[in-house]
């Protein structure tokens, strides 16, 4: 993936913005962003964010290729639309939010121990053995994201709901061994391939 | 009864503000035989629900008053008030036009005296004051009104306030019995001068305006400084009727926005600028405003005054469209937001807040009662298709005053050598 990224770099030199254009989804609307930033003000977690989307936008067009894509702020988006709805140039934030932490992914260009790349590649892990998110796993593998003491921690806060769904039989203690697949687990696998070659194969044009 | 003596060379013009009066004046004064239809009881619109005028700061009432002096004294302007086109059909130079005239139920006997309103009980919002104080149901709907005669709101008649303003009355000017009247006339040209209305603020959810008292409209806020006004000219805050000295100005309310309005309305920025001046007036240094902007957008010679309220310290500058307003306990406006010189996260807490509310046409895309080419925001265009019939000021852009009068007198040559054709006078 590190050629990819040089690839990229050979290739935009001086014009960050027509890469973004090119290769991040949405991308195109960058350049519509008149700097308003009712965006960033609206965003409810924004005061976590380093660069806001409309930091962000500017950067692009800035130039500001490193900053940019190895920065943590567009994996904070949550993807509550509130800056979409709002945007008077009717820009589609979220979707340029995703748009970047997918491509800067592709790079290899993500901070390291950023939660929520690492959350996403575990969903991403858990979904390709069985075609099917094993939500127990998945569940636990979380509580224990931060280290042992803090997952049983948490595991003991959520002690009843997970009585409760054992109870109602909305989740089975058993999904721990192993855990049921989806009925053609091949078929799925060879589906998931497919789609990667084709990307991939997309990927190796746009970087060439 | 109301009668209209109209040829094929008449020019019609609707709507009687500062553009329509205008057009109608400028034709008239050529000779040109004008009937002007106001939907209002009074004409010249807008303008007189203004303060003061940006740039010069001066009072729209004596432009006005020049202009009301003009039409009166041309005999050749026939103005109909209360009024509204309801159909035109035929083609340039041979238009038919009707027109329906609600009753006012004050004939011309009145003067002004206002005994009517003295016996009336009942009171309703008053729209001239955008709602922000209440009048009789028998009023004079403004101090300068032209025509300056007494109105019956038509929710009294048929109460018993109807008769009181009827037996207060010692000039027998008051008619119960009038009843709504259809004219139909010949005319040569049309010229639409509709104006414009404030967007509807309630609409910009985040900023609140149906929810906080605290939080109006700049064309509210030009009644509020007017020392007639509902406020008597103090800037105050409409919940407790505290003062208000630290004002916010919001940028680009419904403009510029493709939730709202599509368009720029250009002269929202230089209307907040002059509103500055009225709170910098009114507190001197104890004034605070801060304007939100986008950016400010003061064209041609108008820089001048923009360099100008640029120089009062108390004005202060943010390169920002908010993105809420919300208030605390005390039930103060709190605007929020991130600014776009450092991208400073910001939650300041104001007195008053007033929104720089977009224009749009008054009349919407299918409100006309003869098919009219409009552009995507509404306005009228300058369209062939339209034939004789032609724009003037507000109806075709969101223009200030200057350009808008400037646009009429276009309009009302191009409505003149449309009759002159008719009467074969074309060279
Ligand atoms: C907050 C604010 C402050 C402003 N301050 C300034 C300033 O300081 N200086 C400046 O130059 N400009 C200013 N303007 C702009 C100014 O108000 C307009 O330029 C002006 O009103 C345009 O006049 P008009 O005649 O085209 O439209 P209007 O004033 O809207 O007049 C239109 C007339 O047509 C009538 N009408 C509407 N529909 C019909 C119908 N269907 N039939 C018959 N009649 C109808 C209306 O009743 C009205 O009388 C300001 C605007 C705003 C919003």
């Amino acid at each position: 993936m590190g050629d990819l990224n040089q690839a990229m770099i050979e290739k935009y030199r001086t014009n960050f913005l027509k890469e973004v254009e090119a290769n991040v989804e949405e991308g195109e609307w960058v350049k519509m962003c008149m700097q308003c930033g009712v965006c960033s003000g609206s965003c409810p977690l924004g005061k976590f964010w380093d660069h806001p989307p409309q930091e962000l936008f500017m950067m692009i067009r800035a130039g500001k290729r490193d900053e940019v894509l190895s920065s943590d702020s567009m994996w904070m988006c949550t993807s509550c639309y509130n800056c979409v709805v709002r945007c008077p140039r009717e820009l589609p934030i979220t979707h340029i939010m995703h748009g970047l932490a997918h491509y800067a992914k592709r790079l290899g260009l993500v901070p390291e121990s950023q939660p929520t790349a690492a959350f996403a590649q575990m969903f991403w892990d858990n979904l390709m053995q069985k075609g099917r998110v094993n939500e127990l796993k998945l569940g636990l593998k979380l509580y224990f994201m931060n280290g042992f003491g803090d997952g049983i921690k948490v595991a003991l806060k959520h002690q009843k709901i997970g009585m409760g769904m054992l109870k109602t039989g909305r989740m089975s203690p058993m999904e721990a061994f192993g855990g049921h697949a989806v009925k053609d687990l091949k078929g799925f696998q060879s589906m998931i391939k497919k789609a990667q070659e084709l990307e991939d194969q997309r990927i190796a044009e746009h970087g060439a | 009864m109301t009668e209209v003596v109209a040829t094929n060379e008449t020019i019609l013009v609707v709507g009687g503000g500062i553009s329509g009066l205008t057009a109608a004046i400028e034709a008239a004064e050529t000779g040109k035989q004008v009937v002007l239809v106001e939907k209002r009881p009074y004409l010249g619109g807008r303008v007189t629900q203004l303060y003061k005028y940006f740039p010069k700061l001066c009072f729209p009432t004596c432009g006005l008053e020049i202009n009301q002096r003009r039409a009166r004294q041309n005999p050749n302007i026939t103005v109909l008030t209360l009024a509204e086109v309801t159909d035109i059909s035929g083609d340039k130079g041979n238009y038919k036009a009707t027109v329906r005239i609600s009753p006012r139920y004050v004939n011309d006997n009145c003067t002004a005296c206002g005994d009517c309103a003295k016996a009336v009980e009942a009171e309703f919002d008053d729209e001239y004051n955008y709602g922000l104080s209440r009048r009789k149901g028998a009023y004079l709907p403004y101090r300068m009104a032209q025509p300056s005669r007494y109105v019956l709101d038509p929710r009294i008649i048929g109460t018993p306030d109807a008769d009181k303003a009827k037996a207060a009355c010692k000039v027998d000017a008051i008619d119960l019995d009038m009843q709504p009247q259809d004219l139909s006339f010949p005319c040569g040209a049309v010229i639409w001068a509709t104006g414009w209305q404030p967007y509807d603020a309630a609409r910009i959810q985040p900023y609140g305006y149906d929810r906080f008292p605290n939080v109006i409209t700049s064309v509210e806020f030009e009644r509020m400084a007017d020392p007639n006004g509902p406020y008597a000219g103090r800037i105050v805050r409409p919940s407790d009727g505290r003062e208000a000295k630290k004002v916010a100005f919001i940028q680009c309310a419904g403009s510029r926005d493709r939730n709202h309005l599509l368009h720029c309305s250009r002269i929202c920025c230089m209307a907040s600028l002059k509103q500055a001046t009225y709170v910098s007036d009114a507190y001197k240094d104890a004034a605070d405003v801060t304007v939100y902007y986008i950016d400010l957008r003061a064209i041609d010679r108008f820089e001048d005054f923009y360099n100008k309220v640029r120089a009062i310290p108390q004005v202060k500058y943010v390169k920002s469209k908010p993105a809420s307003i919300v208030a605390d306990k005390d039930g103060n406006p709190v605007v929020h937001g991130v600014d776009t010189e450092g991208y400073n996260r910001y939650a300041e807490r104001f007195d008053l807040v007033v929104l720089a509310i977009g224009m749009e046409p008054a009349v919407p895309k299918d409100g006309f009662p003869v098919p009219i080419v409009v552009n995507r925001e509404g306005f009228i265009e300058a369209a062939p298709e339209n034939g004789g019939i032609f724009a003037a000021g507000g109806a075709s852009d969101a223009l200030d005053v200057n350009r808008a009068v400037q646009h009429a007198t276009g309009a009302a040559l191009r409505a003149i050598q449309v009759v002159n054709s008719v009467r074969g006078m074309e060279v």
